[in-house]
Order: structure tokens, then sequence, then C-alpha cells
């Protein structure tokens, strides 16, 4: 069954149209508000991981971690920000201004259009385009141009290396990745985020795509570690190898720019994992039943304003488990070496995502009921 | 004109524009690099055009595919072969120039005779929105099933001619002179570097 859910947008124009706007006018007003409040929630995103990232690796290796900043150091990335915020803007004297000054931009953008899909409930996204997660594959496609411009313009050798392999690195896993959601999208007969999580909340937690598609799931999860270049797969700003790799040259807000898109790009995946995989908004039991022992009905304002609140936090809760896992990995694995990662990329996880979507075709074909006929 | 009309017609030309003024900067510019990123916007700007024609499927493929896989990978060539080149003069370089843009031109000329005579319908089909996804894939297993399938075995020819290619130790002499050309990799996985000198 699928419930109508919240929808802000509708009250909200109805409510200007009853003050006299006109529709058309209501419409406009409304459109910069979900942008800004998603903006708002990336960006917060942005503040708690680096805090849990700070605070991990300090438990991580018998630390503190940040303490004098606020309780528990929760105010340190914002002294961080500002701190780069009013640093001065360098720009090597060699390198190419231009290109130097687009390359970060070029990195960030498509990550926060990709949040344009990520849906929080039934009614709770920016946009329902029906293209939906294909979008995202396009657009993260985009970031490797970006790298490479970073790369080049900066005139230096280790920032030229480093913007390589990025792309090298972002080209050899967007394949699996596709595959991967290719499987899910196979079994959802649908591309839109909304239908994908639909789909997945008829019993409960027994209905998540993570028991269907394990293998997928994995292979996804891989993947957008190394397309978000996080430990096991930090090649491009390898330390020891490359300085920082392709963001050696840049300080201050340029810097913050691919700091900035690098986290954004990780609570992203985390989300996407969460939504393709793990339920996306749903309660790990229906939450029919809940309005059924509450005594509620189902379409009363109170439950359905209870039902998005749980909703919006189930999907946080799960992306910040999963971005709990992408920090423990980073602070506890080592790095793989180059010919590694293209080996496993190219080889291994290319050959297992193919067999993956061939099963998930032939399971569905087999067992229509429980694979989406 | 209502606000959703005059904004589409301002998008339009202001792709437009970039398209014209993009591939024009792609041909003309002289340093290579900055011509592959232009490259790069000229096809957004294409992507964009195809939204505007409510064609979404379309415009998120032509990102996928012409900017994140042919551009990355002609920026990735010219990265790694950047070496400071002085090119042998061409004999007749202006004669070719001339030449060049004047089929160019020719082919600009047919193309607007081509848009001027043609009766368009207008108003045209009514656009079928979200569901074109759907009809995009009945279409190539139906009735266009034998072009994807060509289109399939063309891109496996040139996979299987690029692996030839690159992996040149299938041909170890040169076939004109002799030679050795066989290549080493130059990133063993496996080798040590501390030279064993026990034996």
């Amino acid at each position: 069954m699928i419930s109508p859910g919240l929808d802000l947008q509708m009250n909200f124009e109805q409510a200007l149209e009853s003050f006299g706007f006109s529709h058309e006018v209501a419409h406009i007003l409304w459109l910069p508000l979900p942008m800004l409040l998603v903006l708002t929630a990336a960006l917060i995103g942005v503040l708690v991981t680096v805090w849990l990232e700070r605070k991990i690796s300090a438990a991580a290796q018998q630390r503190i971690g940040p303490e004098y900043a606020g309780a528990l150091g929760i105010l340190q990335p914002m002294a961080d920000g500002l701190k780069l915020l009013v640093k001065e803007d360098v720009i090597p004297k060699r390198a190419d201004g231009f290109l130097f000054t687009l390359g970060p931009i070029l990195v960030l953008i498509p990550v926060i259009l990709s949040w344009l899909i990520v849906p929080f409930g039934q009614n709770l996204l920016i946009s329902n385009v029906g293209i939906g997660i294909f979008l995202w594959i396009a657009l993260s496609s985009i970031q490797p141009i970006g790298l490479l411009m970073s790369g080049y313009a900066s005139n230096n050798k280790y920032s030229l290396l480093g913007g390589l392999r990025a792309a090298a690195q972002s080209i050899s896993y967007e394949i699996p990745l596709a595959l991967a959601v290719l499987a899910v999208v196979m079994m959802s007969n649908s591309l839109s985020t909304i239908d994908i999580v639909n789909q997945q909340n008829g019993a409960g937690f027994l209905s998540w795509n993570i028991w269907r598609q394990p293998v997928g799931f994995v292979i996804f999860w891989i993947c957008a570690l190394a397309e978000c270049e996080r430990l096991p797969f930090d090649l491009p700003e390898a330390e020891e190898e490359l300085v920082a790799g392709y963001q050696t040259e840049y300080a201050g807000m340029k810097f913050a720019l691919f700091y900035l898109g690098s986290y954004i790009n990780l609570v992203l995946s985390a989300l996407l994992v969460s939504i393709l995989y793990l339920g996306g908004w749903g309660f790990p039991i229906p939450i029919e039943w809940l309005s059924t022992w509450l005594g509620e009905s189902f379409n009363s304002p109170i439950f359905q304003l209870f039902a998005g609140s749980i909703g919006i936090v189930m999907t946080v809760l799960k992306a910040y488990l999963l971005v709990f896992l992408a920090i423990l990995l980073r602070w506890t694995t080592p790095r793989v070496r180059i010919d590694q990662l293209l080996d496993l990329g190219w080889k291994f996880l290319l050959p297992i995502s193919l067999v993956n979507l061939l099963v998930t075709a032939a399971l569905k074909l087999a067992f229509p009921i429980a694979f989406g006929g | 004109m209502n606000i959703a009309a005059s904004t589409e017609i301002i998008c339009f030309l202001i792709l437009g524009s970039i398209v014209i003024l993009g591939s024009l900067g792609v041909v003309l510019l002289k340093n290579i690099v900055y011509s592959a990123f232009l490259l790069g916007g000229v096809f957004m700007a294409v992507a964009g055009l195809y939204l505007l024609l409510n064609a979404s499927f379309v415009a998120a493929a032509q990102v996928l595919v012409y900017v994140g896989a042919v551009n990355v990978l002609i920026l990735f060539a010219i990265m790694l072969v950047n070496k400071k080149e002085t090119l042998k003069p061409i004999k007749g370089l202006q004669i070719r120039k001339i030449l060049s843009g004047s089929i160019c031109l020719g082919l600009l000329i047919l193309l607007i005779r081509v848009d001027i005579t043609t009766p368009w319908p207008l108003p045209g089909p009514v656009s079928i929105g979200e569901q074109a996804t759907e009809r995009i894939g009945e279409h190539l297993f139906t009735d266009y099933l034998l072009p994807f399938e060509l289109a399939s075995v063309l891109l496996l020819m040139a996979m299987i001619g690029a692996i030839v290619l690159a992996r040149r130790d299938v041909f170890s002499t040169d076939i004109e002179t002799g030679n050795n050309a066989g290549q080493e990799l130059i990133e063993k996985s496996n080798a040590p570097l501390i030279i064993d000198k026990t034996s």
C-alpha cells in the first residue's frame, strides 16, 4: 500500500493561494525552499561527519581528539571551516589561474546537484525525476574532469599525477557501480528513487534489497568508497607518494571546496546505499502495523507527521551507520597499490557485477514474486 | 507569453550560444588542453538542449557517455603525452585550411537549406515525459534491434583492436624493420627491489 504521506509542497502552495497569490507565484516562491533546506542539510551533514571522523580516528588511535571547542569538541569542524574561510587564497605564479579556480567548482557542483534525488520520505525530496538514480551516475561522471583540470592547472607533477590517478580510478569503478545499480533497478522496474524505496517496504526489514542483492551491496559499497577516494582507495592523494595529489597547491577556500566535496560525496554515497539496499526511509517493521497498534488512523495528520519524522530519522540513521563504517575502514586499513586497485576494479568487481546482473535477471524470470516481476 | 515559455527561450539562447562559441573555440584555440576542456563544456550544453526538449534520459546518457567517458579519455590521453614538441611545418597548410573551411561551410549551407525547406509540424508531437525511458528500451529491443546489435559488435571490435595495439608483446618483432618491439611493463607487481647477492 502506497500512502500519500506528507506533501509539504501542496500544503505550502495551497496556503499561499489562500492568501491571494496566483498559482504560478506560489510555485516560484516554493522552488528555492527545498533547495536551501537540502543544501543546509548537506552542510550540517558534513560538519557532523568531520566531527565523527576526528573523534573516531582519535578513539582508534587511543587519543582524546578535539575537546575544547564546545562540548566534546563538537564545534571543532566550525572552527576548521572558519579558519579555511579567512586563509589567504594563493594561486601559484606559474599555474593556470582560470582553470585552477574552475577545477574545485566543477568538483563540488555535481555532488551538490546529486542531492536532487535523495528522498527522505514519500514526498520529501526536491524533485522526483523519472531518471532518478541514473541522474546521479551521470552527474558523478563529471567530477573527474574537475580533478584533471585542477591537477593540470596546478603546474606541478604531483598534482598532475594525482589528477590522472583520480580520473583513472573513478572511470574504473563507475562501471561496476552502474551495473550494481542496474540490478536494483531491474528488480524495482523503475529508475526513480521513490519507487526503489517503495518496492522494498512491503514487509519491514525482511524485504530490504540487501537480502536480495548481497553481492550488489558489497560491490556498490566498495565502488562508492573508491569514488569518494576514501582510505583503502585514497591513491589520488596518497600523502607518502604524492604530497596531497591534486590538492597540493590549493589553500584557503578552494581547498575547502575539495574538502567539502569529498565529505558531501561520502554522506551522499551512504544515503544512496541506504536508499538502494537498506530500505531508505522504511522503519524495520512496516509503519502501517504501528498505526494499528497505536490505535491511530493511518491517514490522520498526527500519524502522518509521526511517520514523516520517523522516515527522516531512519534515512539519516542508516546513512550515518554507513558513514561510521567508512570512517572505521579509513583508520584501520592500509592503502592498496595502484596496480592492486585497477586489478580489483577490472578483473574482480567488473566480472562479479556482470554475473550479479545476469543472476538477478534469471531470478526475476524464475521467481517474479520475490524479485519484482 | 508565460513565465515557463520565456525561461525556455532564454535557456535555449544561452545554451545555443555556448554550443556555437564553444565549438568554434575547440577548433580555433592553440592550446589543445583548453580545446579538450571546452569540448566538455559543449557536450554539457548539448545535454542541456536535450533537457529543454524533455528528453531527460538522453540528456543524462549524453553526460555519462560524452562528458564522463569520451571527454575524460581525451583529456587523459592529452595529459599522458604532455610533451612540448616542435612539429614539422606542413606544406600547403593555407590551402588545406581553406579547403576544410569551405567543406564545412558547404555542409552548414546544406543544413540551413534543409531547415528552411522542410515543413516542420508545429506544434510537434506531445512529449511523453517520464515514460521516454521505457519507450527507448522498447524500441531498442524491437524495431531497432539490428542497429543496436551492430553497434555493440562494432564496439567489441574496437575494444579487441585496442587491446591488441596496447599489448605489444603479442608482436615481439616489428613487421617492417625486424627490430625488437616488445615493451616491458614499467610497473611490475612482484619483482623484488633488492637484488639477492648471496647466489
